[in-house]
C-alpha cells in the first residue's frame, strides 16, 4: 500500500466547489483511490498539519491546492506542501487567478472588517469588537483566560503561484470532472506538458461555443442588457443579443455549462495562452463592437455596463496585471 | 516643477496621423516638455487596452494614445472608431482601480498639428507633474 503515489488535496480561500468537483468524479474516484493514497484532503479525511509536517520533502507525489489565499494560515499551508510535494496543481479559479474572493481586491482589510463587522444590516457589534491575531478567551475561570492566536488577514488576496512555485493549473469554477480526471491519468501515467501550463484546451470558448454559428460576421451591440433583467434568447449568440459574455477572451474546455444553461460566459477559465490580462481583453473585445461613431453615444451605450472591472475581472483580479485597486490615493 | 518630480508619460502614436506630427513639432523646432516616450503604432485601433494597463503597471505615471481624426482620417477606414470605443470604457475601468484619469489621454493629431501635439505633451506633463507619481506595482500597494 505505501508505494501507492501519495496525493494530498487543500483548500484555502475557496467556497468548496473544488471538493466537490472531486465528487464529482462518481465511480472513477475509486480508481483514484485504488491508484494513490490520499495524505490529506480536510473537507473528507482527518489529517492533521503534524502529519504532513512529519513527512520527507517531495514525499507527496501531487498536491492539489484550490482557493486563493487571504490569510496566513493559507500561505502556510501553501509553503509546507510545496516542500513536501513533488508537483503543486493550483486547483480551480481561485488557485490560479484569484477567483471569486479576488475580488476582495476592490478593498482592504480595514474596508472589509468595517462593511463585515459593523455596516452591514444583519450585523449587531455594538462594543466594535473585530477579528485580531492574538484574542483572549474566557477559560476554565477568571484567572485562567484562553489566549489565541487566530491567523492574520491580509489586505491583498493573491493567486496560488503568486505564494509558491506552481508547476500545472486546472482552471474553471470548479473545474469539470473530465479535465480533473485527465489530469490525474497524465500525473499517473508521467505524461505531462512542459511546467507552467493549463491542463485545458488553449482555444476561446467561442471557438467551441454551440452558438457561434449564429452570429453574423459582423457583430454590432446597439444596446447592453443584462440577464438580470430580461431573458436572453436560447440559441443565438449572447453578444448578438447584447449580453455581456466573456466568451472571446476566455479559454475553452468548460463544457459551454453556463451556455447551456442560458447564462452568457463569465471567465473562470481564464484566458487562453498569450493574452495577458483577461479583463483589459474583453474589454477591447467588447467595446470594439458598440455601433456608434459618435463618441457620447457611445459613453451612453457603455454606461449600461454597471461594473467593468467587476465584469471582466470576475475571476482574474489578483492574477492581472494591475492585481487590484488603489484605496486612498 | 516645484516638487523635482518630472513624470514618465508613454505615448502611443499612430504612423499615419499622430507620430508625423510629433516629427512636425520637432523640425519646426517647437519646444515642449521632454516627458514622453514615443511608441510608433500601426494605428490608434492597435492600441489593446492591455497596452495602457502594462504600461502604467510597468511604472508610467501617464500615458497618451494619439490618431487620426474621426470620422474619416484613419489610413485603414476604422482603426481611429476602435479606439474611440475602446476608451470611455477603459477609463470607467482604470477609475474604478483608482487611477485618476486625467492620467490617460486620447487625441487626435493629425500630421499637420505640430503645435497641437507639442500642446498636448505639455498639458499632460504639466497636469501629471501636479499628480505626482502613479508608483503602480503590485507589491507597493499590498
Amino acid at each position: 500500500m505505501n508505494d501507492k503515489p501519495k496525493v494530498a488535496f487543500y483548500w484555502c480561500a475557496s467556497c468548496g466547489g473544488c471538493e466537490e468537483t472531486i465528487v464529482d468524479l462518481n465511480e472513477d474516484v475509486l480508481k483514484v483511490v485504488d491508484a494513490v493514497d490520499i495524505v490529506l484532503w480536510p473537507v473528507a479525511l482527518d489529517f492533521k498539519r503534524k502529519d504532513i509536517e512529519a513527512m520527507a520533502d517531495g514525499e507527496i507525489a501531487v498536491s492539489f491546492i484550490n482557493g486563493a489565499v487571504r490569510l496566513s494560515e493559507q500561505e502556510e499551508w501553501a509553503e509546507l506542501l510545496r516542500q513536501k510535494s513533488g508537483l503543486v496543481v493550483a486547483f480551480g479559479s481561485c488557485a490560479h487567478l484569484g477567483g471569486i474572493p479576488g475580488l476582495g481586491n476592490v478593498a482592504n482589510r480595514e474596508l472589509i472588517f468595517q462593511r463585515k463587522y459593523t455596516t452591514v444590516p444583519t450585523i449587531d457589534n455594538p462594543d466594535r469588537i473585530f477579528p485580531s491575531v492574538a484574542v483572549t478567551v474566557d477559560g476554565a475561570d477568571a484567572e485562567h483566560p484562553y489566549e489565541l492566536e487566530l491567523p492574520s488577514f491580509y489586505d491583498t488576496v493573491k493567486t496560488l503561484d503568486q505564494t509558491i512555485d506552481v508547476d500545472y493549473y486546472l482552471p474553471g469554477c470548479p473545474p469539470p470532472s473530465n479535465l480533473v480526471w485527465d489530469a490525474v491519468v497524465a500525473i499517473l501515467e508521467g505524461k505531462l506538458p512542459e511546467k507552467g501550463a493549463v491542463l485545458a484546451p488553449n482555444k476561446a470558448l467561442c471557438d467551441t461555443c454551440p452558438r457561434n454559428e449564429t452570429k453574423s460576421d459582423e457583430l454590432t451591440i446597439k444596446e447592453f442588457k443584462r440577464v438580470a433583467t430580461s431573458t436572453p434568447d436560447p440559441e443565438e449568440c449572447f453578444l448578438a443579443q447584447g449580453y455581456v459574455c466573456l466568451g472571446p477572451a476566455t479559454r475553452s474546455g468548460c463544457g459551454e455549462r453556463c451556455i447551456n444553461g442560458n447564462m452568457p460566459c463569465r471567465g473562470c477559465f481564464g484566458p487562453p495562452d498569450g493574452i495577458v490580462d483577461q479583463g483589459a481583453k474583453i474589454l477591447s473585445a467588447i467595446a470594439s463592437i458598440v455601433d456608434s461613431t459618435d463618441a457620447a453615444e457611445i459613453e451612453g451605450i457603455i454606461g449600461a455596463i454597471e461594473d467593468p472591472l467587476g465584469t471582466f475581472y470576475r475571476f482574474s483580479l489578483p492574477g492581472s496585471l494591475l492585481g487590484r485597486t488603489r484605496i486612498g490615493g | 516643477m516645484s516638487t523635482g518630480f518630472e513624470p514618465k508619460i508613454i505615448g502611443f502614436l499612430c504612423r499615419w496621423c499622430s507620430y508625423p506630427g510629433a516629427d512636425l513639432a520637432g523640425t519646426s523646432r517647437i519646444k515642449y516638455s521632454p516627458n514622453m516616450i514615443p511608441i510608433r503604432v500601426m494605428c490608434s485601433g492597435r492600441v489593446d487596452p492591455s497596452f495602457v494597463i502594462k504600461a502604467l503597471n510597468d511604472g508610467a505615471d501617464g500615458v497618451l494614445i494619439a490618431g487620426c481624426h474621426p470620422p474619416t482620417d484613419c489610413h485603414y477606414q476604422s482603426g481611429n472608431i476602435k479606439a474611440m470605443r475602446r476608451y470611455p470604457l477603459l477609463m470607467r475601468m482604470l477609475e474604478q482601480f483608482g487611477i485618476e484619469k486625467e492620467r490617460v489621454r486620447l487625441e487626435w493629431i493629425s500630421a499637420s498639428e505640430g503645435p497641437k501635439f507639442a500642446q498636448v505633451v505639455e498639458e499632460m506633463s504639466d497636469t501629471i507633474r501636479q499628480l505626482g507619481p502613479l508608483g503602480w506595482r503590485k507589491d507597493a500597494v499590498e
